[in-house]
């Protein structure tokens, strides 16, 4: 080896122990979170104090400290609190972590307390906020959470039959004449399609049919045209749809182009894309209890409930808001981030624009579902 | 002998450099049919070789000159314009010789598109047939192509097309009822057959029925059918909507065995709706 090389190693080596060191006498929040837990605030003294910590707590995932400091762990495990947090089944929220939270006081005397903690959990398709409002003892100068625990469903043991249609594809090999037969791709049609001028820019909002017999992978792609018809700028639809469409389903679509404004824009040059894949028509999600809350917090509520016997892990609910001449107004969306399992509401909660919620005279709900294990 | 086209570079180099020293006339037919023998007729005396050059094929064989070459039949068989030299030490004679399909047809190529649609639309149907001999060649002189779309339970609807260009095409109408097409093209004793799938249309008159089940209500449609009096899919998706004050249950249900059923929690005095894609059907107002 030669000097410099040698140099080089030895620099190396050196950097590694400094970095060490530095990482281990000031580690940063998350890594000490993952540690041992000694830094956690552990102050008891007021409400705030105690649910703050108990967020810190859950934060670091440190559940058996969580639960240890709670004022009711005899009512139930902790693994039902762990999984009263992070669900029993694979679903968005077992992978996900809770990135920041807020305290924030609702009532409190000498013995008692009620604080709400509003968290925001980190999953793999964006922020998924939840609260919990908190009832708190003060025992003898410290005070403990009671936590409201939603224990699991548990879904009897049974047998579903199950014996809705799937679709399985055949195409032609690659070894085939030119002029060989393949199946013909789904005709998907766009029924509806309106812009909408936001603050952030404009917005395409619209609506996608499934005119075929067959299921459709989809997506749509728009490009604005200039006065001029020069392009100014092409996005898709990325999740602000259903991308399986069964036949004769419609999907709402929203895509946003930042920084564009209608004026700008001369025509719109609009490419449904559809794909023939394999599909099963289940599993079937029924909405119950749909309502359009007024603003503030305009929103549409409601509950998923699955009518067939296989679990949907991830369900993303999206909504299409009408006025009411039956325009498009609004697309909003909501991934719930608990699996549905046969026959157990889940409730959802999609936000409506507080400007728009005005407009609002009607809506239609619709629901993809994905299970782990295959695409369905 | 046949080589590969990257010594057709060589070949011609060769050709054009021999031919600049001296020149001459091969006798040869102006043309043959793919796949024919026929013998060249060059002058001169001793050895040579022979350089045959198309757009799809390259012959270089060894040959004696001042008598007839022979080239073996199946040797020259892609159809176009070919150049042919004969090169000795001392001389280069050239020609040129058409090689034509054979006219008797041996495949067919045939685009039937699309091969999925809904029942009676009219030239929905489009067939193409190209019309190729046994060596893949297209054959361009015109030729009669039969299409003969036969559909379930129905006389088969036949169009008789003249090629232009080795290529001929048609237009049919989809069937009144649903099934399964088949399309069929034909020229000679040659024919090569296409499935067209011929679905359902749009749903028409859609109509459901409510009774009470225990506390919730059984929806049923009736058989859903298109205009046609064709039964729609399985899995085609049927939308009941129940709307009670101010709120709403939805489920999207897929057809089964030709009907849509689903169970919805009761609402005394919801009105409920059913829908598939684009297309309403009745509406019912739940009294109980």
């Amino acid at each position: 080896m030669s000097n410099g090389g040698r140099l080089l190693a030895i620099a190396l080596a050196g950097a590694t122990v400094a970095l060490v060191v530095i990482g281990t006498l000031w580690p940063n929040k998350a890594a000490a979170a993952f540690s041992s837990g000694e830094q956690f605030s552990t102050s008891a003294g007021t409400p705030e104090a105690a649910v703050r910590s108990l967020g810190e707590q859950i934060r670091a995932n440190a559940y058996q400290r969580a639960y240890d400091s709670l004022a009711n762990k005899g009512e139930f495990s902790e693994q039902q609190f762990h999984r009263d947090l992070t669900s029993g089944w694979p679903d968005l929220r077992t992978y996900a972590t809770l990135s920041d939270f807020q305290v924030q006081p609702l009532h409190a005397s000498d013995s008692e307390a009620d604080v709400r903690l509003k968290m925001q959990w980190s999953t793999v398709v964006g922020p998924s906020p939840s609260s919990r409002d908190l009832h708190l003892v003060n025992n003898g100068g410290r005070w403990q959470v009671q936590w409201p625990i939603t224990k699991e469903p548990v879904v009897p043991p049974q047998v579903i039959p199950v014996n809705y249609l799937r679709w399985d594809v055949i195409n032609r090999s690659s070894a085939d004449d030119w002029g060989a037969q393949d199946v013909e791709g789904p005709h998907v049609r766009i029924v509806d399609m309106h812009p909408v001028q936001r603050a952030e820019g404009l917005v395409l909002l619209g609506e996608l049919l499934n005119e075929d017999v067959i299921p459709a992978y989809v997506s749509v792609t728009a490009t604005l045209l200039s006065k001029d018809q020069k392009p100014i700028d092409t996005e898709g639809s990325f999740d602000n749809i259903s991308h399986q469409l069964l036949p004769k389903q419609v999907t709402p679509f929203l895509i946003r182009f930042p920084n564009v404004t209608l004026s700008q824009v001369g025509s719109v040059r609009m490419q449904p894309f559809s794909q023939l894949i394999s599909a099963s028509a289940d599993p079937v999600i029924e909405i119950q209890n749909e309502k359009l809350n007024p603003a503030p917090d305009a929103s549409v509520t409601g509950q998923l409930t699955n009518q067939s016997g296989q679990i949907a892990n991830v369900a993303h609910v999206l909504g299409t808001f009408y006025d009411q001449q039956g325009q498009v107004v609004w697309v909003g969306d909501q991934y719930v981030d608990h699996a549905l399992l046969p026959g157990v509401p889940v409730a959802f909660n999609i936000h409506i624009p507080e400007d728009l919620a005005r407009k609002v005279s009607s809506q239609r709900t619709v629901v993809a579902t994905y299970s782990f294990g295959g695409a369905q | 002998m046949r080589v590969g086209i990257p010594a057709l570079v060589f070949g011609l180099a060769l050709g054009i450099t021999s031919a600049s020293a001296q020149s001459g006339d091969l006798n040869l037919p102006r043309s043959i049919q793919a796949g024919a023998a026929f013998s060249v007729q060059a002058g001169g005396s001793g050895k040579g070789t022979l350089y045959i050059v198309g757009p799809a094929q390259f012959i270089k064989q060894d040959v004696q000159l001042g008598g007839a070459i022979e080239v073996a039949a199946g040797a020259l068989y892609n159809a176009g314009h070919y150049s042919v030299w004969v090169t000795s030490d001392s001389s280069t004679q050239s020609g040129s010789i058409d090689v034509t399909p054979v006219q008797k047809p041996s495949d067919l190529t045939f685009i039937a598109k699309p091969s999925r649609l809904p029942v009676a639309l009219h030239n929905a149907i489009t067939g193409s047939a190209y019309v190729f001999d046994s060596y893949g060649n297209l054959i361009t002189k015109p030729m009669q192509v039969s299409f003969q779309l036969t559909n379930q339970g129905s006389a088969p609807e036949t169009r008789n097309v003249e090629t232009r260009n080795g290529a001929a095409w048609t237009q049919m109408d989809s069937a009144a009822r649903e099934g399964k097409a088949q399309f069929v093209a034909r020229v000679g004793d040659v024919s090569s057959i296409r499935i067209v799938g011929e679905v359902p249309g749009d749903p028409c008159n859609i109509k459901m029925s409510a009774r009470p089940a225990g506390n919730k209500i059984q929806l049923v449609t009736e058989p859903v059918k298109d205009c046609s009096g064709n039964a729609i899919s399985d899995g085609t998706i049927v939308t009941f909507t129940a709307t009670y004050g101010a709120e709403k249950t939805t489920v999207d249900v897929p057809l089964k065995k030709g009907i849509a059923s689903v169970e919805i929690p009761a609402h005394r005095g919801a009105t409920i709706s059913v829908a598939s894609g684009v297309v309403l059907g009745n509406q019912i107002r739940w009294a109980q």
